[in-house]
Protein backbone atom coordinates (compact mmCIF):
# COMPACT_ATOMS: atom_id res chain seq x y z
CA UNK A 1 0.00 0.00 0.00
CA UNK A 2 1.14 3.28 -1.15
CA UNK A 3 1.02 6.43 0.90
CA UNK A 4 -1.63 8.42 -0.57
CA UNK A 5 -0.55 11.56 -2.46
CA UNK A 6 -2.25 14.11 -0.72
CA UNK A 7 -4.30 13.73 2.55
CA UNK A 8 -6.68 16.30 4.41
CA UNK A 9 -8.30 16.18 7.68
CA UNK A 10 -10.39 18.33 9.24
CA UNK A 11 -8.89 20.87 6.83
CA UNK A 12 -10.15 24.51 7.26
CA UNK A 13 -9.58 27.57 5.18
CA UNK A 14 -11.41 31.08 6.77
CA UNK A 15 -11.34 34.95 5.41
CA UNK A 16 -12.19 36.51 8.90
CA UNK A 17 -15.24 35.12 9.87
CA UNK A 18 -15.99 33.69 6.31
CA UNK A 19 -15.88 30.01 6.41
CA UNK A 20 -14.36 28.81 2.82
CA UNK A 21 -13.71 25.65 3.76
CA UNK A 22 -15.30 23.32 6.14
CA UNK A 23 -13.57 21.03 7.87
CA UNK A 24 -12.92 18.52 5.06
CA UNK A 25 -11.21 15.17 3.94
CA UNK A 26 -10.19 13.11 1.48
CA UNK A 27 -7.15 11.50 0.19
CA UNK A 28 -5.92 11.51 -3.70
CA UNK A 29 -3.91 8.49 -4.68
CA UNK A 30 -0.83 8.46 -6.65
CA UNK A 31 -1.90 8.28 -10.37
CA UNK A 32 -5.44 8.77 -9.82
CA UNK A 33 -7.49 11.55 -11.28
CA UNK A 34 -9.20 13.26 -8.60
CA UNK A 35 -11.79 16.20 -9.32
CA UNK A 36 -13.39 18.71 -6.83
CA UNK A 37 -17.34 19.63 -7.93
CA UNK A 38 -19.48 22.53 -6.94
CA UNK A 39 -21.07 25.30 -7.23
CA UNK A 40 -19.76 28.97 -7.47
CA UNK A 41 -18.40 29.41 -4.11
CA UNK A 42 -18.11 26.08 -2.98
CA UNK A 43 -14.53 26.50 -1.68
CA UNK A 44 -12.80 24.34 -4.66
CA UNK A 45 -10.26 27.47 -5.53
CA UNK A 46 -9.47 27.46 -1.94
CA UNK A 47 -9.10 24.27 -0.79
CA UNK A 48 -6.85 23.82 -4.77
CA UNK A 49 -4.63 27.18 -3.27
CA UNK A 50 -3.91 25.32 -0.20
CA UNK A 51 -2.59 21.81 -1.66
CA UNK A 52 -0.77 24.75 -4.07
CA UNK A 53 0.51 25.81 -0.85
CA UNK A 54 0.33 29.39 -1.86
CA UNK A 55 -2.45 29.74 0.84
CA UNK A 56 -1.73 28.99 4.29
CA UNK A 57 -4.36 26.23 6.19
CA UNK A 58 -6.50 28.08 9.21
CA UNK A 59 -6.72 24.63 10.66
CA UNK A 60 -6.47 20.51 10.41
CA UNK A 61 -3.86 18.58 8.81
CA UNK A 62 -2.68 18.51 5.35
CA UNK A 63 0.28 16.69 3.49
CA UNK A 64 1.71 16.35 -0.41
CA UNK A 65 3.83 14.03 -1.00
CA UNK A 66 4.16 13.72 2.76
CA UNK A 67 5.11 16.64 3.48
CA UNK A 68 4.02 20.13 5.24
CA UNK A 69 2.92 23.24 3.09
CA UNK A 70 4.12 25.32 6.10
CA UNK A 71 7.85 24.01 6.83
CA UNK A 72 8.53 22.54 2.95
CA UNK A 73 6.28 24.46 0.62
CA UNK A 74 8.99 25.35 -1.92
CA UNK A 75 9.66 21.64 -1.82
CA UNK A 76 6.70 20.89 -2.74
CA UNK A 77 5.71 23.23 -5.58
CA UNK A 78 8.96 22.44 -6.84
CA UNK A 79 7.11 19.33 -7.84
CA UNK A 80 3.85 20.46 -8.71
CA UNK A 81 2.12 22.16 -11.89
CA UNK A 82 -0.43 24.70 -11.06
CA UNK A 83 -3.20 25.81 -13.86
CA UNK A 84 -5.21 28.58 -11.88
CA UNK A 85 -8.46 29.53 -12.38
CA UNK A 86 -7.70 32.90 -13.50
CA UNK A 87 -4.59 32.93 -16.05
CA UNK A 88 -1.26 34.47 -14.72
CA UNK A 89 0.79 34.55 -17.69
CA UNK A 90 3.22 36.91 -18.22
CA UNK A 91 2.50 39.64 -20.41
CA UNK A 92 5.88 40.87 -21.13
CA UNK A 93 6.88 37.80 -22.54
CA UNK A 94 6.34 36.02 -25.76
CA UNK A 95 4.38 32.35 -25.47
CA UNK A 96 7.89 30.59 -26.16
CA UNK A 97 9.35 32.71 -23.10
CA UNK A 98 6.58 32.80 -20.82
CA UNK A 99 7.55 28.45 -20.52
CA UNK A 100 11.06 28.91 -20.89
CA UNK A 101 11.45 31.60 -18.32
CA UNK A 102 8.83 29.96 -16.03
CA UNK A 103 11.05 26.33 -16.64
CA UNK A 104 13.70 28.50 -15.06
CA UNK A 105 12.04 29.34 -11.58
CA UNK A 106 12.52 25.85 -11.39
CA UNK A 107 16.04 25.90 -11.85
CA UNK A 108 15.23 23.63 -15.00
CA UNK A 109 18.68 24.15 -17.51
CA UNK A 110 18.18 26.75 -20.61
CA UNK A 111 18.34 23.47 -23.28
CA UNK A 112 15.98 21.54 -21.22
CA UNK A 113 13.72 24.42 -20.75
CA UNK A 114 14.38 25.10 -24.54
CA UNK A 115 13.66 21.60 -25.92
CA UNK A 116 10.62 20.71 -23.72
CA UNK A 117 9.07 24.12 -24.32
CA UNK A 118 9.30 23.43 -28.21
CA UNK A 119 7.52 19.62 -27.36
CA UNK A 120 4.84 21.05 -24.72
CA UNK A 121 4.00 24.22 -27.51
CA UNK A 122 3.60 21.30 -30.40
CA UNK A 123 1.59 19.22 -27.66
CA UNK A 124 -1.00 22.46 -27.42
CA UNK A 125 -1.04 23.49 -31.11
CA UNK A 126 0.74 26.65 -30.59
CA UNK A 127 4.11 26.49 -32.29
CA UNK A 128 3.08 29.13 -35.05
CA UNK A 129 2.44 31.33 -32.08
CA UNK A 130 5.54 30.95 -30.16
CA UNK A 131 7.12 34.94 -30.71
CA UNK A 132 4.23 36.52 -30.40
CA UNK A 133 3.24 38.06 -26.79
CA UNK A 134 -0.01 36.67 -24.85
CA UNK A 135 -1.48 39.93 -24.92
CA UNK A 136 -3.04 39.44 -28.26
CA UNK A 137 -4.24 35.54 -28.09
CA UNK A 138 -7.93 34.14 -28.01
CA UNK A 139 -9.05 33.36 -24.27
CA UNK A 140 -8.94 29.62 -25.33
CA UNK A 141 -5.35 30.18 -26.45
CA UNK A 142 -4.15 31.85 -23.08
CA UNK A 143 -5.76 28.95 -21.43
CA UNK A 144 -3.54 26.32 -23.47
CA UNK A 145 -0.25 28.54 -22.95
CA UNK A 146 -0.85 28.07 -19.31
CA UNK A 147 -1.09 24.58 -18.94
CA UNK A 148 1.67 23.82 -21.43
CA UNK A 149 3.23 26.28 -18.97
CA UNK A 150 2.22 24.04 -16.10
CA UNK A 151 3.83 21.19 -17.75
CA UNK A 152 6.88 22.45 -18.03
CA UNK A 153 8.71 21.38 -14.84
CA UNK A 154 7.29 18.00 -15.69
CA UNK A 155 5.25 17.59 -12.08
CA UNK A 156 4.10 14.55 -10.76
CA UNK A 157 0.92 16.28 -9.71
CA UNK A 158 -0.88 18.58 -11.57
CA UNK A 159 -3.56 21.11 -9.93
CA UNK A 160 -5.83 22.49 -12.68
CA UNK A 161 -8.91 25.05 -11.23
CA UNK A 162 -11.14 24.71 -14.20
CA UNK A 163 -8.70 24.02 -16.90
CA UNK A 164 -11.02 23.70 -19.85
CA UNK A 165 -13.56 26.92 -19.08
CA UNK A 166 -13.17 29.03 -22.47
CA UNK A 167 -12.40 26.78 -24.49
CA UNK A 168 -14.55 25.40 -27.45
CA UNK A 169 -15.81 22.11 -27.43
CA UNK A 170 -13.06 21.01 -29.66
CA UNK A 171 -10.18 22.81 -27.78
CA UNK A 172 -11.61 20.64 -24.83
CA UNK A 173 -11.53 17.25 -26.19
CA UNK A 174 -7.91 17.77 -27.68
CA UNK A 175 -7.60 18.96 -23.70
CA UNK A 176 -8.88 15.94 -21.83
CA UNK A 177 -6.72 14.05 -24.07
CA UNK A 178 -4.20 15.12 -23.28
CA UNK A 179 -4.77 15.23 -19.66
CA UNK A 180 -5.63 11.33 -20.18
CA UNK A 181 -2.32 10.65 -21.38
CA UNK A 182 -0.44 12.69 -18.81
CA UNK A 183 -2.38 10.21 -16.49
CA UNK A 184 -1.47 7.31 -18.67
CA UNK A 185 1.93 8.50 -18.02
CA UNK A 186 1.64 8.44 -14.49
CA UNK A 187 0.94 11.63 -13.19
CA UNK A 188 -1.45 12.43 -11.17
CA UNK A 189 -4.15 15.18 -11.67
CA UNK A 190 -6.50 16.88 -9.05
CA UNK A 191 -8.68 19.20 -10.88
CA UNK A 192 -11.84 21.29 -10.22
CA UNK A 193 -14.72 21.93 -12.79
CA UNK A 194 -17.97 23.05 -13.56
CA UNK A 195 -18.80 20.32 -16.08
CA UNK A 196 -20.21 16.61 -15.59
CA UNK A 197 -19.28 15.22 -19.05
CA UNK A 198 -15.76 16.68 -17.89
CA UNK A 199 -15.48 14.74 -14.68
CA UNK A 200 -17.51 11.75 -16.11
CA UNK A 201 -14.40 11.78 -18.49
CA UNK A 202 -11.60 12.29 -16.98
CA UNK A 203 -12.30 12.07 -12.92
CA UNK A 204 -11.53 8.01 -11.36
CA UNK A 205 -13.10 9.87 -8.35
CA UNK A 206 -14.43 12.87 -7.41
CA UNK A 207 -16.09 14.69 -4.50
CA UNK A 208 -19.04 17.29 -4.35
CA UNK A 209 -18.48 20.20 -2.91
CA UNK A 210 -20.96 22.67 -1.32
CA UNK A 211 -20.59 25.78 1.04
CA UNK A 212 -17.43 24.67 1.95
CA UNK A 213 -18.18 21.06 3.09
CA UNK A 214 -17.71 18.10 1.08
CA UNK A 215 -21.53 16.39 0.67
CA UNK A 216 -20.41 13.65 -1.29
CA UNK A 217 -17.80 11.73 -2.89
CA UNK A 218 -17.07 8.08 -5.47
CA UNK A 219 -16.68 7.37 -8.51
CA UNK A 220 -18.69 9.10 -11.18
CA UNK A 221 -20.54 5.95 -11.69
CA UNK A 222 -21.05 5.20 -8.12
CA UNK A 223 -22.52 8.73 -7.60
CA UNK A 224 -25.02 8.65 -10.26
CA UNK A 225 -26.01 4.73 -8.86
CA UNK A 226 -26.49 6.66 -5.46
CA UNK A 227 -27.95 10.02 -5.68
CA UNK A 228 -29.91 9.21 -9.30
CA UNK A 229 -31.93 6.57 -10.72
CA UNK A 230 -31.07 5.32 -14.05
CA UNK A 231 -33.41 7.18 -16.31
CA UNK A 232 -34.64 10.93 -16.28
CA UNK A 233 -37.92 11.88 -18.09
CA UNK A 234 -37.82 15.96 -18.99
CA UNK A 235 -40.66 17.63 -19.08
CA UNK A 236 -41.93 20.93 -20.18
CA UNK A 237 -45.60 21.96 -19.78
CA UNK A 238 -44.61 25.94 -21.34
CA UNK A 239 -43.52 28.83 -18.53
CA UNK A 240 -45.97 29.18 -15.46
CA UNK A 241 -47.55 25.52 -15.67
CA UNK A 242 -44.63 22.46 -14.74
CA UNK A 243 -45.64 23.60 -11.06
CA UNK A 244 -49.32 22.25 -11.60
CA UNK A 245 -48.30 18.94 -12.67
CA UNK A 246 -46.16 18.23 -9.96
CA UNK A 247 -48.29 16.10 -7.99
CA UNK A 248 -49.54 13.60 -10.80
CA UNK A 249 -46.35 13.23 -12.44
CA UNK A 250 -44.49 12.34 -8.88
CA UNK A 251 -46.86 8.96 -9.07
CA UNK A 252 -44.54 7.94 -11.95
CA UNK A 253 -41.50 8.38 -10.81
CA UNK A 254 -38.93 7.87 -7.27
CA UNK A 255 -37.96 12.16 -7.48
CA UNK A 256 -39.31 14.86 -8.93
CA UNK A 257 -37.22 17.96 -9.27
CA UNK A 258 -38.82 21.39 -10.30
CA UNK A 259 -36.82 24.01 -12.44
CA UNK A 260 -37.53 27.36 -13.77
CA UNK A 261 -38.33 25.84 -17.23
CA UNK A 262 -38.93 22.33 -16.72
CA UNK A 263 -40.00 19.03 -14.42
CA UNK A 264 -37.23 16.23 -14.03
CA UNK A 265 -38.34 13.34 -12.84
CA UNK A 266 -35.87 10.41 -11.72
CA UNK A 267 -37.10 6.86 -12.61
CA UNK A 268 -35.68 3.65 -13.80
CA UNK A 269 -37.62 3.48 -17.20
CA UNK A 270 -38.15 6.96 -18.22
CA UNK A 271 -40.15 5.68 -21.25
CA UNK A 272 -42.78 3.76 -19.08
CA UNK A 273 -43.10 7.40 -17.07
CA UNK A 274 -43.67 8.76 -19.70
CA UNK A 275 -46.39 6.32 -21.36
CA UNK A 276 -48.29 6.09 -17.99
CA UNK A 277 -48.47 10.06 -17.77
CA UNK A 278 -50.04 9.74 -21.61
CA UNK A 279 -52.80 6.96 -20.68
CA UNK A 280 -53.51 9.43 -17.85
CA UNK A 281 -53.95 12.34 -20.41
CA UNK A 282 -50.66 14.47 -18.72
CA UNK A 283 -49.51 15.19 -21.72
CA UNK A 284 -46.28 17.82 -21.78
CA UNK A 285 -45.29 20.27 -24.70
CA UNK A 286 -42.10 18.72 -25.01
CA UNK A 287 -40.43 15.19 -23.22
CA UNK A 288 -37.12 13.90 -23.84
CA UNK A 289 -35.47 10.28 -21.40
CA UNK A 290 -31.85 10.92 -21.26
CA UNK A 291 -29.40 8.73 -18.66
CA UNK A 292 -29.31 10.22 -15.42
CA UNK A 293 -25.41 11.71 -15.31
CA UNK A 294 -23.40 13.96 -12.36
CA UNK A 295 -25.27 17.04 -13.28
CA UNK A 296 -28.60 15.04 -11.85
CA UNK A 297 -26.35 13.79 -8.71
CA UNK A 298 -25.21 17.80 -8.45
CA UNK A 299 -29.00 19.07 -8.28
CA UNK A 300 -29.84 16.36 -5.58
CA UNK A 301 -27.05 17.30 -3.58
CA UNK A 302 -26.65 20.75 -4.00
CA UNK A 303 -30.07 21.97 -4.94
CA UNK A 304 -28.26 24.02 -8.03
CA UNK A 305 -27.61 24.03 -11.26
CA UNK A 306 -24.02 23.17 -12.55
CA UNK A 307 -23.39 25.84 -15.30
CA UNK A 308 -23.97 29.03 -13.48
CA UNK B 1 26.99 15.03 16.83
CA UNK B 2 27.37 17.90 15.32
CA UNK B 3 24.02 18.36 14.20
CA UNK B 4 22.76 20.34 17.63
CA UNK B 5 25.63 22.47 17.27
CA UNK B 6 24.88 23.49 13.68
CA UNK B 7 21.02 23.61 14.86
CA UNK B 8 22.38 26.14 17.61
CA UNK B 9 23.98 28.49 15.24
CA UNK B 10 21.31 29.05 12.74
CA UNK B 11 18.71 29.53 15.54
CA UNK B 12 21.23 32.53 16.89
CA UNK B 13 21.52 33.63 13.10
CA UNK B 14 17.54 33.70 12.74
CA UNK B 15 17.68 36.03 15.72
CA UNK B 16 19.51 38.97 14.41
CA UNK B 17 18.77 37.98 10.38
CA UNK B 18 14.97 37.87 10.07
CA UNK B 19 13.84 34.60 8.58
CA UNK B 20 13.25 35.86 5.12
CA UNK B 21 16.44 36.26 4.64
CA UNK B 22 17.22 33.27 4.64
CA UNK B 23 14.51 31.82 2.15
CA UNK B 24 16.21 33.46 -0.60
CA UNK B 25 17.74 31.04 -2.72
CA UNK B 26 16.98 31.83 -6.06
CA UNK B 27 16.25 35.62 -7.22
CA UNK B 28 18.76 35.37 -9.97
CA UNK B 29 15.62 33.66 -12.17
CA UNK B 30 14.36 36.93 -11.79
CA UNK B 31 16.74 38.92 -12.28
CA UNK B 32 17.40 36.84 -15.66
CA UNK B 33 13.43 37.14 -16.53
CA UNK B 34 13.78 41.23 -16.19
CA UNK B 35 17.07 40.67 -18.82
CA UNK B 36 14.88 39.07 -21.48
CA UNK B 37 12.13 41.62 -20.87
CA UNK B 38 14.63 44.84 -21.14
CA UNK B 39 15.91 43.16 -24.24
CA UNK B 40 13.03 44.37 -26.41
CA UNK B 41 13.27 47.84 -24.24
CA UNK B 42 16.57 48.66 -24.44
CA UNK B 43 16.06 52.15 -25.75
CA UNK B 44 14.77 52.95 -22.63
CA UNK B 45 17.83 52.18 -20.99
CA UNK B 46 20.07 53.98 -23.27
CA UNK B 47 18.22 57.14 -22.86
CA UNK B 48 19.49 57.11 -18.95
CA UNK B 49 23.14 57.68 -20.29
CA UNK B 50 21.90 61.35 -21.16
CA UNK B 51 20.89 62.30 -18.20
CA UNK B 52 23.81 62.25 -16.36
CA UNK B 53 25.70 64.68 -19.22
CA UNK B 54 22.27 66.53 -18.87
CA UNK B 55 22.81 67.03 -15.10
CA UNK B 56 26.99 67.92 -15.26
CA UNK B 57 26.89 70.10 -17.74
CA UNK B 58 24.28 72.21 -16.10
CA UNK B 59 26.59 72.67 -13.43
CA UNK B 60 29.88 73.35 -15.66
CA UNK B 61 28.33 75.54 -17.76
CA UNK B 62 26.50 77.78 -15.10
CA UNK B 63 27.19 77.34 -11.28
CA UNK B 64 30.79 76.65 -10.91
CA UNK B 65 31.01 80.20 -12.65
CA UNK B 66 29.19 81.69 -9.88
CA UNK B 67 30.35 79.73 -6.66
CA UNK B 68 33.87 79.54 -5.40
CA UNK B 69 35.71 76.50 -4.31
CA UNK B 70 34.45 74.75 -1.67
CA UNK B 71 36.26 72.86 1.46
CA UNK B 72 36.07 69.01 1.70
CA UNK B 73 38.39 67.58 4.32
CA UNK B 74 40.94 69.60 4.58
CA UNK B 75 41.16 70.59 0.81
CA UNK B 76 39.52 73.31 -1.25
CA UNK B 77 37.76 72.01 -4.39
CA UNK B 78 36.63 73.59 -7.64
CA UNK B 79 32.38 73.60 -6.91
CA UNK B 80 31.79 71.51 -9.88
CA UNK B 81 34.08 68.72 -8.56
CA UNK B 82 32.36 69.19 -5.19
CA UNK B 83 28.84 68.88 -6.53
CA UNK B 84 29.06 66.04 -9.31
CA UNK B 85 29.70 63.51 -6.20
CA UNK B 86 26.29 64.82 -5.21
CA UNK B 87 24.99 64.61 -8.20
CA UNK B 88 26.03 60.92 -8.87
CA UNK B 89 24.42 59.72 -5.65
CA UNK B 90 21.17 61.71 -6.23
CA UNK B 91 20.77 59.69 -9.63
CA UNK B 92 21.70 56.20 -8.07
CA UNK B 93 18.77 56.83 -5.82
CA UNK B 94 16.18 58.17 -8.08
CA UNK B 95 17.21 55.11 -10.45
CA UNK B 96 16.35 53.08 -7.50
CA UNK B 97 13.53 54.16 -6.60
CA UNK B 98 11.81 54.72 -10.00
CA UNK B 99 12.09 51.01 -10.47
CA UNK B 100 11.22 49.57 -7.49
CA UNK B 101 8.40 51.82 -7.51
CA UNK B 102 5.75 51.96 -10.36
CA UNK B 103 7.57 49.31 -12.12
CA UNK B 104 6.95 47.04 -8.99
CA UNK B 105 3.53 48.17 -8.86
CA UNK B 106 2.54 47.63 -12.17
CA UNK B 107 3.91 43.73 -11.87
CA UNK B 108 1.66 43.42 -8.43
CA UNK B 109 -1.19 44.63 -9.55
CA UNK B 110 -1.82 44.88 -12.89
CA UNK B 111 0.77 41.87 -14.70
CA UNK B 112 -0.12 40.13 -11.34
CA UNK B 113 3.57 38.37 -11.99
CA UNK B 114 3.99 38.28 -8.34
CA UNK B 115 1.13 35.61 -7.68
CA UNK B 116 2.24 33.29 -10.44
CA UNK B 117 5.94 33.08 -8.93
CA UNK B 118 4.85 32.17 -6.13
CA UNK B 119 3.31 28.92 -7.60
CA UNK B 120 6.84 27.89 -8.01
CA UNK B 121 9.60 26.98 -5.99
CA UNK B 122 10.49 30.72 -5.94
CA UNK B 123 9.89 32.19 -2.96
CA UNK B 124 9.03 36.04 -1.42
CA UNK B 125 12.22 36.56 -0.20
CA UNK B 126 13.63 35.18 -3.40
CA UNK B 127 10.90 38.16 -5.34
CA UNK B 128 11.86 40.78 -3.09
CA UNK B 129 15.62 40.07 -3.60
CA UNK B 130 15.14 39.71 -7.06
CA UNK B 131 13.43 42.73 -8.01
CA UNK B 132 15.70 45.13 -5.94
CA UNK B 133 19.14 43.39 -7.68
CA UNK B 134 17.67 44.21 -10.84
CA UNK B 135 17.31 48.07 -10.02
CA UNK B 136 20.63 47.50 -8.63
CA UNK B 137 21.65 46.51 -12.21
CA UNK B 138 20.48 48.72 -13.96
CA UNK B 139 21.49 51.79 -11.50
CA UNK B 140 24.96 50.29 -11.76
CA UNK B 141 24.74 50.91 -15.84
CA UNK B 142 24.27 54.54 -15.24
CA UNK B 143 26.62 55.20 -12.04
CA UNK B 144 28.99 53.56 -14.83
CA UNK B 145 28.08 56.31 -17.14
CA UNK B 146 27.93 59.14 -14.88
CA UNK B 147 31.61 58.43 -13.83
CA UNK B 148 32.82 58.10 -17.10
CA UNK B 149 30.70 61.70 -18.18
CA UNK B 150 32.60 62.99 -15.04
CA UNK B 151 36.20 61.68 -15.85
CA UNK B 152 35.36 63.19 -19.67
CA UNK B 153 34.60 66.80 -17.99
CA UNK B 154 37.32 66.68 -16.04
CA UNK B 155 35.83 66.63 -12.35
CA UNK B 156 37.04 63.35 -11.38
CA UNK B 157 39.65 64.40 -8.29
CA UNK B 158 41.10 61.09 -7.56
CA UNK B 159 41.02 57.42 -8.43
CA UNK B 160 39.64 56.56 -5.29
CA UNK B 161 36.54 57.62 -7.39
CA UNK B 162 36.52 54.08 -8.68
CA UNK B 163 35.19 53.15 -5.48
CA UNK B 164 32.05 55.41 -6.25
CA UNK B 165 30.46 52.16 -8.12
CA UNK B 166 30.54 50.72 -5.06
CA UNK B 167 28.96 53.46 -3.07
CA UNK B 168 25.98 53.79 -5.91
CA UNK B 169 25.92 50.21 -5.53
CA UNK B 170 25.03 50.29 -1.50
CA UNK B 171 22.47 53.90 -2.37
CA UNK B 172 20.68 51.57 -4.98
CA UNK B 173 19.98 48.83 -2.81
CA UNK B 174 19.05 50.85 -0.17
CA UNK B 175 16.89 52.98 -1.80
CA UNK B 176 15.29 50.26 -4.19
CA UNK B 177 15.01 48.12 -1.06
CA UNK B 178 13.01 50.83 0.64
CA UNK B 179 11.01 51.88 -2.07
CA UNK B 180 9.94 48.44 -3.06
CA UNK B 181 8.69 47.96 0.47
CA UNK B 182 6.88 51.28 0.53
CA UNK B 183 5.28 50.15 -2.78
CA UNK B 184 3.49 47.01 -0.77
CA UNK B 185 1.66 49.56 0.96
CA UNK B 186 0.21 50.98 -2.29
CA UNK B 187 -3.52 51.16 -2.83
CA UNK B 188 -3.81 52.87 -5.95
CA UNK B 189 -1.03 54.71 -8.58
CA UNK B 190 -2.65 58.04 -6.61
CA UNK B 191 0.09 57.24 -3.96
CA UNK B 192 2.84 57.81 -6.10
CA UNK B 193 2.00 60.77 -6.11
CA UNK B 194 3.80 61.39 -3.17
CA UNK B 195 7.04 59.89 -4.44
CA UNK B 196 8.45 63.68 -4.87
CA UNK B 197 7.38 65.05 -1.52
CA UNK B 198 10.15 62.40 -0.37
CA UNK B 199 12.73 62.46 -2.88
CA UNK B 200 13.04 65.99 -3.51
CA UNK B 201 13.87 67.00 -0.14
CA UNK B 202 16.27 64.06 0.05
CA UNK B 203 17.69 65.21 -3.38
CA UNK B 204 18.00 68.84 -2.06
CA UNK B 205 18.82 68.49 1.63
CA UNK B 206 21.21 65.94 1.82
CA UNK B 207 24.23 68.25 1.36
CA UNK B 208 23.98 68.04 -2.33
CA UNK B 209 24.68 71.19 -3.26
CA UNK B 210 26.37 72.53 0.06
CA UNK B 211 28.69 70.85 2.53
CA UNK B 212 26.68 70.43 6.25
CA UNK B 213 28.46 72.88 7.60
CA UNK B 214 26.14 75.34 5.88
CA UNK B 215 23.53 74.14 7.68
CA UNK B 216 25.15 75.26 11.09
CA UNK B 217 23.38 74.22 14.48
CA UNK B 218 21.26 72.13 12.25
CA UNK B 219 23.90 70.27 9.94
CA UNK B 220 23.25 67.49 11.93
CA UNK B 221 19.57 66.94 10.45
CA UNK B 222 21.10 66.15 7.39
CA UNK B 223 22.59 62.77 8.92
CA UNK B 224 18.96 61.70 9.10
CA UNK B 225 19.03 61.75 5.16
CA UNK B 226 19.66 57.75 3.74
CA UNK B 227 20.74 60.16 0.54
CA UNK B 228 23.79 61.90 3.05
CA UNK B 229 25.70 58.88 3.78
CA UNK B 230 25.72 57.97 -0.09
CA UNK B 231 26.44 61.37 -0.62
CA UNK B 232 29.36 61.69 1.93
CA UNK B 233 31.22 57.91 0.27
CA UNK B 234 31.36 59.32 -3.03
CA UNK B 235 32.24 62.94 -1.76
CA UNK B 236 35.67 61.59 0.08
CA UNK B 237 35.86 59.17 -2.78
CA UNK B 238 36.40 62.13 -5.14
CA UNK B 239 38.80 63.88 -3.04
CA UNK B 240 40.56 60.20 -1.78
CA UNK B 241 39.98 61.15 2.10
CA UNK B 242 38.42 58.51 3.95
CA UNK B 243 37.26 58.62 7.87
CA UNK B 244 36.01 56.75 10.28
CA UNK B 245 32.72 58.03 9.72
CA UNK B 246 32.70 56.23 6.19
CA UNK B 247 31.75 52.82 8.52
CA UNK B 248 28.48 54.63 9.32
CA UNK B 249 27.77 55.63 6.10
CA UNK B 250 27.84 52.27 4.86
CA UNK B 251 25.97 50.60 8.02
CA UNK B 252 23.35 52.97 7.51
CA UNK B 253 22.83 52.01 3.84
CA UNK B 254 23.50 48.29 3.93
CA UNK B 255 21.03 48.73 7.35
CA UNK B 256 18.13 50.39 5.28
CA UNK B 257 18.81 47.63 2.71
CA UNK B 258 17.98 44.36 4.62
CA UNK B 259 15.17 46.03 6.26
CA UNK B 260 13.78 47.37 3.14
CA UNK B 261 13.78 43.62 1.53
CA UNK B 262 12.23 41.80 4.94
CA UNK B 263 10.00 44.17 4.78
CA UNK B 264 8.96 43.61 1.25
CA UNK B 265 9.18 39.92 1.52
CA UNK B 266 6.76 39.58 4.20
CA UNK B 267 4.37 41.93 2.93
CA UNK B 268 4.22 39.97 0.05
CA UNK B 269 3.68 36.82 2.24
CA UNK B 270 1.32 38.40 3.81
CA UNK B 271 -0.96 40.13 1.00
CA UNK B 272 -0.30 37.41 -1.53
CA UNK B 273 -0.54 34.21 0.44
CA UNK B 274 -3.89 34.46 1.14
N1 LIG C 1 -8.94 35.94 -0.85
C1 LIG C 1 -10.19 35.84 -0.37
N2 LIG C 1 -10.63 36.71 0.56
C2 LIG C 1 -11.88 36.63 1.05
N3 LIG C 1 -12.76 35.70 0.69
C3 LIG C 1 -12.39 34.79 -0.22
C4 LIG C 1 -11.09 34.83 -0.81
N4 LIG C 1 -10.99 33.80 -1.69
C5 LIG C 1 -12.19 33.18 -1.66
N5 LIG C 1 -13.03 33.76 -0.79
C6 LIG C 1 -14.40 33.32 -0.47
O1 LIG C 1 -14.39 31.95 -0.18
C7 LIG C 1 -15.52 31.30 -0.71
C8 LIG C 1 -15.07 30.13 -1.56
O2 LIG C 1 -14.43 30.64 -2.71
P1 LIG C 1 -13.71 29.73 -3.77
O3 LIG C 1 -12.98 30.63 -4.69
O4 LIG C 1 -12.92 28.69 -3.08
O5 LIG C 1 -14.96 29.08 -4.51
P2 LIG C 1 -14.99 28.15 -5.79
O6 LIG C 1 -15.62 26.87 -5.38
O7 LIG C 1 -13.66 28.05 -6.43
O8 LIG C 1 -16.00 28.94 -6.73
P3 LIG C 1 -15.99 29.16 -8.33
O9 LIG C 1 -16.70 27.99 -8.91
O10 LIG C 1 -16.81 30.41 -8.50
O11 LIG C 1 -14.61 29.31 -8.78
C9 LIG C 1 -16.30 32.35 -1.46
O12 LIG C 1 -17.38 32.77 -0.64
C10 LIG C 1 -15.33 33.48 -1.65
O13 LIG C 1 -15.98 34.72 -1.62
MG1 LIG D 1 -12.88 28.63 -8.18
Amino acid sequence: MNEPLITARSLVKKFGDLVAVDEIDFDVEQGEAFGFLGPNGAGKTSSMRMIGCVSPTTSGRLEIFGLSPTADGRAIRARIGVVPQMDQLDNELTVLENLVIYARYFDIPRDVARARAAELLEFVQLTERKDDTVDPLSGGQKRRVSIARSLISEPELMLLDEPTTGLDPQARHVLWDRLYQLKERGATLVLTTHYMDEAEQLCDRLVVMNGGKIVAEGSPRNLITTYATREVLEMRFGRGHNEEHVSEVSQVGERVEILPDRLLVYAHDGEGALATLRERNIIPESALVRRSSLEDVFLRLTGRTLVD
Amino acid sequence: MTAPAATERISIATRIIPAVLFDVRRPQRLVERSLVVTRRGWLMVVSGFFEPLFYLLSIRVGLSALVGDVAVGGDLVPYDEFVAPGLMAASAMNGAVFDSTMNVFHKWKQARLYDSLLATPMSAGDIAVGEVTWAVIRGLLYSTAFLATMLVLGMVGSLWMVLSIGACVLIGFAFAAVGMACTTFARSWADFDYLPAVTLPLFLFSATFYPPSSYGDWSWVVQLSPLYHGVALIRAANVGEFSASVIVNIAVLVGLALVGIAVTARRIEKLLLT
